[in-house]
């Protein structure tokens, strides 16, 4: 379990990283924190040309909060988030989600990016971004475009990221003072990618509500208006209970182990989370 | 009782390297220009190699068979009648049988640039239709792993009872279909070889993370036609065997050959995936099994019809025929009841082979009992435990012998059983499942109780017709000429704490300070011949010995202690390191530099056999020790998500004379955790196509902190009547109960759903299967 050969490039600017990229022409790799890439390598299941690291750039490891949203550099590690270093008020979810994934040292080198573009979707951040309206930055170095996350991932393990072109951030829009979200993943074991997840954004000032389900096969079931299932934005304290119909209409044809029952549980967790 | 002698829970001497990170193990030795080994596997379950072909520019760095010519194969015989035998080449001659066999192998100064290598030999092979499934591979029209036996079974046991005779009469009958996954081992140290050849001593070094070097002496001077004396095993420090470790890998012979064959150094290191794919394999069993009852619940008879999965080989030297004879000969467990039949087939199939994992078929022969146990009980309106009360055997039964003539030698395993319910406090949680969780979970409480036959001896084994038949155990124990005392055994510690407890032994004779005895092991050139650890057999067995030449030592140090005294030899004792008369002592320091170094002080004839003993030792019945433990576990299930979490865990354990307590707790819990494995996570599923699927620790779950909970280990200490202080051997147990006792309290939490489960692992979907289909049974929603 020794990775083929490669060369390293270490990219001091996003130029630098894209001009590496285009000239690489599909064969190379970004690297980050590699806590996937890493074990990919040494199984010989990737095996680029050259790998370019990219957290010396200093914009994908830039944080910036305006009255609008919050933007996370793609760099920025599970632990920053996890620890505090990324602050929202209103997005207390994040450091919380952050403290679930994996072990510590997964999440020391880990990053946000990173779990993004490899898009596996038993991943944490891919459900959880998804439900709080996320959106990708992309850059190519010149010009950046926005994208939703869950529009950015096109498939397991499959992102729609042009060869030259770089997750740049990670864009969250701000909820409402009274928002809440909620998240529940459901793992065999501690630090385990989860076999099914749900992830809830309650917005009442803003009429939004927002669920997905994760650990799909594919990638996140996205749930505009989760109403569909409640019933209704539903009050405080209140049960929470899927309503049948709605519910198997959107596990139809999803291939979920069990009938998606699990899945539909996580959901219903993670929107009790969201009410209580 | 000295404070570090016999019963002390002295701390662990290994403990100072391995808790500061400077244990010494097989990767950790720094051979100057080693080469490093990549091996090309088989891609294929079962297939003709047509051809291998290797590019022109590494021609002299890859071997393949052809290479191997004059190598004999692995050839694990029992002399069992009817056993089929298999000849497991070093490298894939002509037909591959697993994916992950040997087919060629790749010699570079890197790892990295080996496997480089290895990418490049392309094996052309005409695949052929694999056997995968155990069951299938016994049907008339299945493809043969080997073709000239003309089916696919190793070798079949049986036990014939009399069931008709019980059969129609018995007021309860329940049946059960239960499979055990096939798991993996999974020490924290993988296997690893460096071998080194000696052209001016013609003398083969070989650095392995082994459980019995002489028994890898052995068997790679075979397959070399070496002889012993030229081939040295060293075993370091070992990171966890559990079995993985106790047996001739092909490895071991392929990189003896190479270190000859380049005249170079070289190493194999195994990575994760070679271990969970092509290794390390073990466990997998399906059995059909009958309980008969009367109406009390009282046991009448049992009717078995077992399969063991032994994938394509035989190992050596346990053989494949070692799991389906435990089988055969332990399923009736601790009960007493006389009518018994059962039929037990190690069946080959297109896998790797299955090894003999702690607690060797146990952990699957008490799951199978104790489904039936509490089947029966449910049948009966009893509660579990109290069916299992109305058939242990009793305490005044003992020495028993039960319905397969094993002789149970000690013990109450009805109040075993009784501590346990105790321990977990049954009538609490009764009243506790009646009131309902507040997070809507099911919560179940579940039994097991079984006996643990260790250290067993040339009685039982010659009868198995292994190659490798233990006798008598050697120790070497030796006054140094400082007085310090050196104990060199042939057993080798893996985990175990031998360094320290074999220690306390000679402690307790010799009196000698704790720190000046030092335990010698893992290295053929300096211990005595042994088979090695396995079996819970090293404290009985090297324990015993160990006492044994420490008390002859004694004597030996007596008789020039009087001397010095100018005392009787009769009236002087060793004491506390001291040869002590009536009046005044010396110490045993004193007497060995008189030994040694002033022998002038010493009439001539005084001890001409030195001061260094090495005898041998057996219990005066070699049959084995039984320990004997109870399980309890208190587990919460989750109808929404299908997972289990252990609330509570109990075990109450009696493995006699206990030689430190500590350690005893510590293989408990530790073997505890492997059973949750076992029960809750682990597994290595197949494809149709004989593909593994869990080939990395993504996809094979072992337990960590999270899943284990805080073991509570209560003891009894019923001494064995057979062996040297009363000790018995304990090493397995703590693996064999949890499948048996969880399995039964998730069923407990699941029988008001009317669900139930016993195929292993316990996955969130099986319980969610059983729950859904129990639902749709009932006509509910």
């Amino acid at each position: 379990m020794k990775p083929a050969r490669f060369e390293f490039a270490r990219a001091r600017s996003l130029g630098e990283a894209v001009t590496i990229l285009r000239q690489a022409s599909g064969s190379a790799k970004v690297i980050a924190g590699g806590q996937s890439l890493g074990p990919m390598l040494n199984l010989r299941l990737a095996r680029p040309s050259i790998l370019v690291d990219i957290t010396p750039i200093p914009e994908l490891t830039h944080i910036e909060e305006d009255t609008d949203g919050l933007v996370i550099g793609a760099c920025i590690t599970t632990s920053d988030i996890e620890d505090g270093r990324v602050r929202m008020d209103r997005l207390p979810i994040l450091a919380a989600v952050a403290a679930g994934i994996a072990y510590r040292a997964v999440r020391n080198r880990g990053t946000i990016g990173g779990s993004i573009c490899h898009a596996d979707p038993s991943g944490d951040w891919l459900p959880v971004l998804c439900a709080l309206a996320a959106e990708c930055i992309v850059t190519d170095g010149k010009q950046t475009r926005r994208v939703p996350v869950e529009q950015f991932v096109a498939g397991a393990f499959e992102v729609r990221l042009e060869t030259a072109e770089l997750l740049q951030a990670i864009r969250i829009p701000r909820p409402s003072r009274s928002a809440r979200c909620g998240y529940y993943k459901v793992c065999r074991k501690a630090g385990e990618f989860a076999l099914a997840s749900g992830a809830v954004l309650l917005d009442r000032e803003r009429e939004r509500f927002r669920a997905v389900m994760g650990a799909t096969q594919g990638r996140p079931i996205v749930i505009e208006d989760a109403r569909r299932l409640l019933g209704a934005i539903p009050q405080r304290g209140m049960a929470v209970r899927l309503h049948e119909e709605a519910t198997n209409e959107l596990l139809q044809g999803t291939g979920l182990p069990v009938n998606g029952r699990v899945h539909a549980t996580a959901l219903a967790r993670a929107a009790a989370q969201a009410m209580a | 009782m000295s404070d570090q002698g016999v019963g002390a829970s002295v701390l662990r001497k290994e403990d100072d390297r391995f808790l500061r990170g400077r244990g010494q193990y097989v990767a950790d030795f720094r051979v100057s220009g080693a080469r490093e080994v990549a091996f090309v596997r088989s891609t294929v379950a079962h297939g003709r190699i047509r051809n291998v072909h290797v590019p022109d520019e590494h021609n002299g760095v890859v071997f393949t068979a052809a290479d191997l010519a004059n190598v004999k194969p692995v050839r694990a015989a029992t002399t069992l009648s009817g056993f089929k035998h298999s000849s497991e080449p070093i490298l894939a001659k002509d037909k591959v049988r697993y994916v992950g066999e040997l087919v060629a192998m790749c010699v570079a100064p890197s790892r990295a640039q080996a496997e480089d290598i290895a990418d490049t030999v392309a094996v052309d092979y005409e695949e052929l239709e694999p056997v995968v499934d155990m069951l299938a591979a016994r049907e008339a029209d299945a493809p043969l792993v080997h073709e000239e036996w003309g089916d696919n079974v190793f070798i079949e046991f049986f036990q014939d009872g009399a069931i008709e005779r019980v059969a129609e009469a018995a007021a309860i009958k329940v049946t059960r279909d239960i499979r055990t996954a096939r798991q993996c081992m999974f020490p924290m140290e993988g296997r690893g070889v460096v071998a080194q050849w000696d052209a001016r001593l013609r003398f083969l070094t070989l650095i392995t993370a082994t459980q019995m070097p002489h028994v890898v002496q052995r068997g790679v001077a075979e397959c070399l036609s070496l002889s012993d004396g030229s081939v040295r095993v060293i075993s370091p420090d070992v990171g966890g065997g559990f079995g993985y470790k106790g047996l001739l890998c092909r490895e071991e012979v392929a990189l003896a050959w190479l270190a000859i064959r380049v005249g170079m150094p070289v190493r194999w290191l195994e990575d994760c995936r070679e271990h969970l794919s092509a290794s390390a394999n073990c466990r997998e069993h399906h059995y059909r099994i009958t309980g008969y009852a009367d109406r009390n619940g009282r046991l009448l008879a049992l009717d078995c019809a077992a399969t063991v999965d032994a994938g394509a080989y035989s190992v050596y030297p346990t053989s494949s025929a070692l799991e389906a004879a435990q089988v055969a000969s332990l399923l009736p467990g601790p009960y007493d009841f006389s009518i018994y039949r059962c039929r037990a087939a190690a069946v080959a199939t297109n896998k790797c082979p299955i090894l003999p994992y702690r607690g060797v078929a146990r952990s699957g022969v008490c799951l199978a009992l104790e489904v039936i146990m509490d089947a029966l009980a449910r049948q009966a309106g009893i509660e579990p435990y109290e069916v299992r009360l109305r058939n242990l055997v009793r305490p005044e039964q003992m020495p028993f012998e039960n319905v397969t003539k094993k002789q149970f030698d000690g013990g109450d395993y009805p109040e075993s059983l009784r501590r346990a319910v105790a321990a977990i406090d049954l009538p609490a949680i009764r009243k506790r499942q009646r009131n309902g969780e507040p997070d809507g979970r099911l919560l179940g409480v579940g039994f097991s109780i079984f006996c643990e036959q260790g250290a067993m001896g040339t009685a039982v084994l010659a009868d198995w017709g292994r190659p490798v038949v233990p006798g008598y155990e050697q120790a070497s124990v030796r006054l140094t000429a400082d007085g310090d005392v050196e104990i060199r055994v042939g057993t080798h510690s893996h985990g175990q704490g031998h360094e320290t407890t074999l220690a306390q032994v000679a402690h307790e004779i010799l009196g000698t300070e704790f720190d000046r005895i030092k335990v010698l092991q893992g290295d053929t050139l300096y211990v005595p011949f042994s088979t090695g650890t396995w079996a819970s057999r090293s404290m009985v067995m090297a324990g015993g010995a160990v006492a044994q030449a420490s008390r002859m030592l004694a004597k030996r140090a007596s008789r020039i202690g009087a001397w010095l005294l100018q005392a009787d030899p009769a009236e002087v004792r060793v004491v506390k390191g001291c040869v002590v008369g009536r009046a005044a002592s010396v110490t045993l320091g004193e007497v060995a530099r008189a030994w040694y170094l002033q022998p002038q002080n010493l009439p001539p004839e005084l001890e001409e056999s030195g001061l260094e003993v090495t005898t041998g030792y057996r219990p005066a019945r070699d049959m084995g020790t039984f320990s004997y433990a109870s399980h309890a576990a208190l587990v919460a299930v989750d109808p929404g998500t299908g997972l289990v979490e252990i609330l509570d865990y109990v075990v109450v354990e009696d493995g006699g004379k206990l030689i430190n307590p500590m350690i005893v707790d510590g293989q408990v819990q530790g073997g505890t955790a492997q059973g949750i494995g076992t029960c809750l996570l682990e597994a290595v599923p197949f494809d149709a196509n004989g593909q593994p699927l869990a080939s990395t620790m993504l996809d094979y779950l072992v337990p960590g902190a999270s899943e284990v909970p805080d073991i509570r280990v209560l003891h009894m200490e019923t001494p064995s009547p057979h062996t040297e202080f009363g000790m018995k051997g304990i090493g397995e147990g703590g693996a064999v109960g949890p499948p048996a006792a969880i399995v039964c309290a998730v069923n407990d939490a699941l029988c008001a759903l009317g669900a139930e489960v016993h195929d292993l692992p316990l996955t969130p979907e099986r319980i969610l299967n059983a729950v859904a289909a129990a639902s749709t049974s009932r006509g509910a929603p």
